[in-house]
């Protein structure tokens, strides 16, 4: 199988699904001329022109909006934010009008639209810019979320939410686009809401996804297994909304243990829910409360000590594995 | 902060405990999870785990000391901190005398004819397993509990706060921890309760109900001598692989008679009968949730050893609950036999539509005339009741006549 980087196989699928389609076209900030902030549309513009390549001003809620229109006017655009953080601007945009438009509309107006860019901490780029914001987008009906943790996952979501009839948040990393690994040959598609065991385990069981998963849990639960012999099953959701529940409740009732370590903030995150949901299905199956790593709960700092600190790493994940474990 | 350590319910009954050893002195640590104490209990000894972390600082009940559940037998905590608050408000646990009160007022309230029972009373009432009220167990830990049918008070729990986990379970299943089956079903003693009806106790009500109500039963008795057929039976079981047994003896002889009397073989039709010349025999099987009578079809063309294997097999499977319905409906007469429990004698309801229903009781030993002489004899009371719109005292008797003489000459079935 070719490896790839995750910026070049998120790059395949648009490309694979623009020569599929040809509704689909890819707008925002410097994703045209200057092919990518991150490299994303690497030679789109030169491949497809300025017809489905378009470069945008420096105004998420005019070319989300635009995007919106667009696709309920037929066609399926692509858009990219530089990073989440900025589509808080086009929050109405995202909220009001892409996740409403379906049922508010009775049904006359579909918006097949894909909002997609990085999201969650970097290295120092201070509160603003370091926002994990599945959970707030999660929060909306009518919107799905998608995050991959690998290259072969992402390649296949992203052109399975390209044709999705609906509005997908698709949020990808920064620090993961130059992360490299196998995907198939060829055409292939990864369905919307099913999450997959990447690492089978007896003990508990471990749900993350898109960074947190590639670049810290990875390493922990290396580490924890041989420090206290333990066994760990890892599952990544892959989309945040539809939440693949059955698939953790199955695991749950094997390791009768949970824990979730997602980068975003405590209050009313995805674990939070995915934590409701497993004690209302598999409460008999628990022998332990389930638990969580989150980022702590304020504003994340700039500092760089203070930034490793506030996220989810090895330390916490460890905390959280012998509290899950009642390990002293 | 200081923890008290309580003397723990260690079984159902147990009512106080006895320590055997304290495994750690005033002042030694204790880390959570270790043993702390050995206590002695109506059932067994066990070992008592700290729940904390901590410095054992007073030990209340010495070696050899009693103390009744819930009573204070030591502290847990910080090497200088305060316990005396602790210690005095524990000084005096809970007496004797006034549990025995409290208990012997319980019965008269609950007997009382107050509409509305006291808050205390309905909660008890309520509350399933009332002994398990204060056991912290993980969710998993209690539905395995109750899978495997363990008392979890008697199981020490490892988890944070003594919580009662897998491995607590998973540790009394090896043997490990002795602890205590739960009998059957948890109640509380001088309350009532209401058990809603299955659908096939909701059958039995609604049939015996119309039986009782429509055919007007009587009832007669004959007294089989059974020796004969205890001498059949050992012969047929030394040539057979599989043991036959007296019912199966019963069916052949009662299908036999049947034939003979075809008046007993008979549904009634209101303005006519039917009598059948083959027996389709049920046989009344006992569950746990009621009654079923799997039938044995055609017993007349069949030999022993054919009714013996199936209605074995009907008896596997109606325990199952497996029986299709047309394995327990269209019998033509049914057998009820509660010898096993040494019954000597009772009466049956007829099983509608049929019109006769025969009772078999134990077979006893006991003084007997033969020949003239009194001897040891082997005798069995079996009672038909007859559905009197259609049969007659006599025509029971005679049935029954023919009956007896098949099993006291056993040797005739095989004509």
């Amino acid at each position: 199988m070719p490896i790839v980087s995750l910026r070049e196989a998120l790059n395949q699928a648009m490309d694979e699904e623009m020569a599929r389609d040809e509704r689909v076209f890819l707008m925002g900030e410097e994703v045209a001329e200057y092919n990518g902030a991150y490299k994303v549309s690497q030679g789109l513009l030169a491949k497809w022109g300025p017809k489905r390549v378009l470069d945008t001003p420096i105004a998420e809620a005019g070319f989300a909006g635009l995007g919106i229109g667009a696709a309920m006017a037929g066609l399926r655009p692509i858009v990219e934010f530089m990073t989440w953080n900025f589509s808080l601007v086009a929050y109405d945009q995202l909220v009001n009008n892409a996740a409403k438009m379906y049922s508010m509309s009775g049904g006359h107006f579909h918006v097949p639209i894909v909002f997609r860019g990085p999201g969650g901490a970097a290295h120092g780029l201070a509160a603003t810019h370091s926002q994990a914001l599945e959970a707030i987008y999660a929060h909306i009906p009518g919107l799905k979320v998608v995050m991959p943790s690998t290259c072969q996952d992402a390649k296949g979501l992203l052109k399975t939410a390209i044709r999705d009839e609906n509005p997908i948040i698709f949020i990808e990393s920064e620090v993961m686009y130059g992360d490299k690994g196998e995907i198939p040959e060829g055409e292939y598609t990864i369905p919307l809401g099913v999450g997959e065991i990447k690492k089978e385990g007896k003990d508990v069981t471990l749900v993350s996804w898109s960074k947190i998963l590639a670049h810290v849990v990875w390493k922990a639960v290396e580490t924890l297994e041989a420090e206290l012999g333990i066994s760990i099953e890892v599952i990544d959701p892959r989309t945040i909304r539809p939440m693949d529940y059955d698939l953790i409740v199955e695991s749950v009732k094997k390791t009768n243990r949970l824990l979730i370590v997602e980068e975003g903030w405590p209050f009313a995150g995805v674990g939070a829910q995915i934590s409701y949901e497993i004690t209302s299905r598999a409460f008999d199956y628990l022998d332990a409360p389930v638990e969580r790593v989150t980022q702590e709960d304020v504003p994340l700092p700039y500092a760089r000590n203070l930034e490793k600190y506030s996220l989810p790493n090895i330390d916490k994940i460890r905390q959280g594995v012998k509290k899950v474990l009642y390990i002293d | 902060m200081a923890t008290k350590i309580m003397m723990p319910k260690l079984s159902d009954t147990m009512e106080e405990g006895v320590i055997l050893k304290w495994l750690r002195k005033e002042g030694e640590k204790v880390k959570q999870g270790e043993t702390l104490v050995e206590i002695e209990s109506d059932k067994a000894d066990m070992e008592l785990e700290a729940y904390d972390t901590g410095v054992l600082r007073k030990i209340v009940v010495p070696e050899g000391g009693k103390a009744p559940i819930g009573a204070l037998i030591a502290i847990i905590g910080e090497p200088d901190e305060d316990i005396s608050a602790l210690l005095s408000e524990t000084s005096a646990p809970p007496k004797q005398e006034s549990k025995k009160e409290e208990k012997a007022v319980a019965p008269s309230t609950t007997a009382a004819p107050t509409p509305t029972p006291p808050p205390q009373q309905a909660q008890a009432a309520t509350t399933p397993a009332p002994t398990d009220g204060k056991t912290k167990a993980s969710p998993l830990a209690k539905r395995l509990a109750q899978e495997h049918n363990l008392n979890l008070a008697a199981i020490p729990g490892s988890g944070p706060q003594g919580r009662v986990i897998k491995r607590d379970i998973e540790g009394a299943l090896s043997g490990k921890i002795p602890a205590l089956a739960l009998p059957q079903r948890a109640y509380v003693p001088g309350t009532a309760e209401e058990v809603p009806l299955s659908s096939i106790r909701k059958t039995i009500a609604k049939r015996m109900w119309e039986s009782k109500n429509a055919a007007p039963h009587f009832y007669v008795t004959v007294e089989i001598d059974m020796e004969p057929a205890m001498a059949f039976r050992e012969q047929l079981n030394a040539a057979s692989e599989t043991k036959i047994s007296f019912t199966d003896i019963i069916i052949k002889a009662a299908a036999s008679a049947l034939m003979k009397h075809p008046q007993v073989n008979t549904t009634y039709l209101g303005d006519k009968m039917r009598q059948y010349h083959y027996a389709h025999i049920g046989v009344a099987v006992a569950l746990d949730e009621g009654l079923v009578t799997p039938i044995v079809k055609n017993c007349e063309q069949k030999g022993i050893g054919t009714i013996n294997a199936e209605f074995r097999d009907l008896v596997e499977r109606a325990r199952n609950r497996k029986l299709k319905p047309e394995e327990y409906t269209g019998a033509t007469f049914t057998i009820s036999n509660l010898g096993m429990f040494g019954v000597e004698n009772f009466v049956a309801i007829i099983n509608p539509p049929e019109g006769a229903i025969l009772a078999i009781g134990a077979i006893v030993e006991k003084p007997v005339v033969k020949k003239g002489a009194i001897v040891i004899g082997h005798t069995m009371n079996v009672t038909l009741s007859s559905d009197h719109r259609i049969i007659d005292g006599a025509v029971a008797a005679r049935f029954l006549q023919d009956f007896k003489k098949i099993l006291e000459n056993p040797a005739s079935l095989a004509l």
